[in-house]
């Protein structure tokens, strides 16, 4: 029983249901309230109450939605003025900023390494993710070992593990520097050089994020139905079989999701570039966060570096809606609905 | 009276007068006729960065207290982040912090913003500094650094003194004396004999070691030691006025010289991953043995220099910067770290008892005798024979200071785009030395980026905010 009352759908249909549905639960209209005495005004005031509830349920999410909205209305009214760090005179100066960005070259040239970094991230990512969770899952006691050492990257702040990536590399004193020198790579410059900097930052943005794709898809490959790879067994279908035609299609859902979450933190993604590169060696790897944060901070500009971010919360905005409309119907398609 | 002196009454009068000495000064502090209790009970927030600087002042804030009965807060940012929070800070204009640590350079654009107190009133007044404090005994060249009368273009030197200095370096050549009287090397006058030598040692010391230790990240901090010495030590500027506009000389015949040859110095005998390195890299690699020789702060080869620096300390010596040409003058290009007041602090008369304390002789001496603050700004702590000794174990760093002072100042010109136009800077040096852009070319870009917006700025008087 919920709120007191039976709920309108049951848990699946709550979990599978579309988000406006669940919020427009039925109540009782107060024209058919009870009326008269005090067993009435009980009633009446347990009814007001009860019309309070959800709002008093959304109220944490309401108050943290007003906390994010109120900067980031201020955010887009700095972006209509001159606002510097460094001078207290602010005027309006209309769409001077976004003109500014769009004919500026270094904005174009960060928005493809951003694109570049999150495609290449993502794409080695996902296909490492999903080969090692399928590896993954099985109760062998080795895959049992790994399970837990394969996630002590997430466990670490993402700029901690870039400076021990930046030290393992380092072409003086890295641990890596003698294994490279033996294979005929002693004169590899990882991050030091604008040939290899984005193939180095991939590196280490994989390091640390592959474990979290691992862990979704292992989760998504725990929770599929057995009678199908039962039926398959019986059957003699060949692993690749099995995977083309019953595991990628259930598992669509969780590949999409995640898919989502490492698309939109790889586009926005500064804490590794900044640790590594600062965005150099040049423009080698200056994303449109490096770019948004020098124009921001040490060049004092922040009324300039808004019309960046915005743009880069609306590319955001776009995949990932695409992308929540594919997980949509790929839920559909695994449920059988579609 | 015959006085008799047996050594237990001599050694009773050494250990008495030696006892004495530092309660002597800090008594003469408090006996004077200046009140350092006048804004006790006060309570101040002092932002500082990581640095040895900052951990002196730490080691002695019960000092300060007792002596003024002002209660500090202190908090230490690494550098690479220090300014970006110091800057956020002072925007938001609610008096935290009171007094904050900041550089020469940043001190453009802060007190252009009006954020700093100036400090000029303070001085003068003397119910509000003591005599002792004597201001004329800090080098001229680094109290100038801290004064500008915030018209982009004029030097340092003139206008209100907006911060007074901590500390201070000069950037010269630190090199590995052993194996250099090994091989019977000397350290290299000229540029072109660092080139060649430098060249000369790549795997001096096995696998991974080379000639020279540059800074190269994409950061103004790259600039500003060992290129902007050679730079200007070859006569090229950064800015001319023309027109009576402020314009970037850096794409001038001289710039793309020298630009062209440090290039060629980093890509030779520099450090191989030199676009990630900043002064901690060429610190540790210069200790460690990795480089012959080291092109940056005097500093940075003094704290690898003390006993247990690093692997390399009691090996290193020191020599000026290297000039293009032999019989040119040698200075070096400074920076000072500096204390100053917010201008929104609501304890001004606390913050500057704080400043002048700890930019005062008493604390200069105990710190660079104690606590490794070196370079001291006062004239009278390097003539200080105990900092003498000190000193003396550190090879040849006491003739270079006193060669390369005359000529060490602040040779960036005072403009507000300081931060952006050397990060630009720093960029093209890494994309002629990484690659391949041509050095005219890229320079010429350069200037013709910075020279947009500079030449925007009015050059007759200070910006609006800083006259409020």
């Amino acid at each position: 029983m919920f709120w007191g009352r039976e709920p309108a759908l049951s848990i699946t249909e709550v979990w599978n249901a579309p988000m406006s549905t669940t919020l427009s639960s039925p109540r009782t209209p107060p024209s058919e309230l009870p009326r008269g005495g005090s067993a009435s005004k009980d009633s009446i005031a347990h009814a007001r109450r009860r019309r309070f509830r959800p709002y008093l349920v959304l109220a944490p999410a309401l108050i943290l939605t007003i906390g994010i909205f109120i900067p980031f209305i201020a955010a887009i009214c700095l972006s209509f003025t001159d606002y510097s760090l460094n001078s207290s005179d602010v005027s309006f100066i209309g769409f001077d900023n976004y003109l500014s960005m769009l004919q500026s070259s270094d904005f174009w040239h960060s928005l493809w390494i951003t694109i570049e970094y999150a495609f290449l991230c993502t794409a080695v990512e996902m296909l490492l993710g999903v080969g090692v969770a399928l590896l993954l899952n099985d109760e062998n006691i080795v895959a049992r070992f790994l399970r837990i050492v394969l996630i002590f990257p997430l466990m670490i702040a993402p700029v901690i593990g870039t400076l021990i990536w930046k030290l393992i590399t380092n072409p003086s004193v890295g641990i890596l520097v003698g294994p490279m020198r033996m294979i005929g790579l002693g004169d590899f410059k990882w991050a030091a050089s604008p040939d290899s900097a984005m193939f180095s930052l991939v590196v280490v943005d994989a390091w640390v994020y592959t474990p979290f794709v691992i862990i979704l898809v292992l989760a998504g490959l725990r929770s599929l139905p057995k009678s199908p790879y039962e039926a398959a067994l019986i059957d003699g279908g060949s692993p690749w079989f099995v995977f083309k035609n019953l595991t990628l299609p259930m598992l669509a859902p969780v590949l999409l999701i995640t898919l989502v979450f490492r698309l939109m933190l790889s586009l926005q993604e500064f804490s590794i570039i900044f640790a590594l590169t600062e965005g150099g060696p040049g423009d080698a790897t200056m994303s449109l966060s490096l770019q948004a944060y020098n124009r921001a901070f040490p060049f004092y500009g922040l009324a300039e570096a808004i019309p960046m971010m915005l743009f880069l919360w609306a590319l955001v905005y776009f995949v990932s809606f695409i992308l929540i409309g594919f997980w949509r119907r790929a839920q559909q398609r695994a449920a059988g609905v579609a | 009276m015959k006085i008799c002196f047996t050594w237990p009454s001599s050694l009773a009068v050494v250990s008495a007068v030696s006892l004495a000495l530092p309660l002597a000064d800090s008594a003469r502090a408090q006996q004077s006729t200046f009140d350092w209790k006048q804004a006790s009970g006060t309570k101040l927030v002092v932002m500082l960065n990581k640095h040895p600087y900052a951990d002196a002042i730490i080691k002695r804030l019960q000092e300060f207290k007792d002596l003024t009965g002002i209660d500090v807060e202190t908090s230490e940012t690494p550098e690479e982040n220090y300014f970006d929070k110091l800057t956020a800070s002072l925007a938001s204009k609610n008096g935290t912090p009171d007094v904050f640590m900041t550089g020469t350079y940043q001190l453009w654009d802060y007190a252009t913003a009006g954020y700093m107190e100036p400090l000029d009133s303070y001085l003068n007044d003397p119910s509000l500094t003591n005599a002792d404090y004597d201001y004329k005994d800090i080098y001229e060249g680094v109290r100038n650094g801290g004064r500008w009368d915030l018209v982009p273009g004029h030097p340092t030197g003139t206008g209100q003194q907006w911060a007074l200095p901590l500390g201070f370096e000069t950037n010269i050549i630190a090199y590995n004396k052993k194996y250099f009287d090994e091989k019977g090397l000397k350290p290299p006058k000229t540029f072109d004999e660092l080139y060649k030598l430098a060249k000369q040692l790549k795997g001096w010391n096995g696998p991974g070691s080379y000639g020279v230790a540059v800074r190269g990240t994409r950061n103004w901090a790259t600039i500003h030691p060992g290129y902007m010495t050679t730079f200007t030590n070859a006569g090229a500027k950064d800015f001319e006025i023309k027109d009576g506009k402020l314009v970037s000389d850096l794409g001038s015949a001289k710039s793309v010289e020298v630009t062209k040859a440090f290039a060629q110095l980093v890509k030779d005998a520099g450090p191989p991953a030199w676009s990630s390195y900043t002064w901690y890299q060429c610190g540790a690699d210069f200790g460690a043995g990795k480089a012959a020789m080291l092109f940056d702060a005097d500093i940075l080869g003094y704290f690898q220099n003390v006993p247990g620096g690093s692997a390399e300390a009691g090996n290193i010596a020191y020599s000026p910067p290297p000039v293009m040409k032999e019989g040119d003058p040698v200075g070096a290009n400074e920076w000072i770290w500096q204390v100053a007041i917010n201008k929104s602090s609501k304890n001004k008369k606390a913050a500057w008892l704080f400043v002048q304390y700890f930019t005062g002789k008493e604390h200069g001496t105990w710190a660079a005798i104690n606590a490794s603050v070196v370079d001291p700004p006062r004239k009278s702590i390097w003539d200080n024979p105990d900092f003498q000794a000190v000193m003396s174990k550190m090879p040849g760093y006491l003739d270079t200071f006193n060669t390369i002072i005359a000529n060490t100042s602040v040779k960036f010109t005072p403009q507000p785009y300081f931060s952006e136009s050397t990060t630009e800077w720093a960029a093209t040096l890494q994309k002629i030395v990484l690659s391949g852009a041509d050095p005219k070319a890229a320079m010429t870009e350069l200037a013709k980026r910075i020279t947009a917006k500079t030449s925007k700025l009015k050059l007759d008087q200070p910006p609006k905010t800083a006259r409020q």
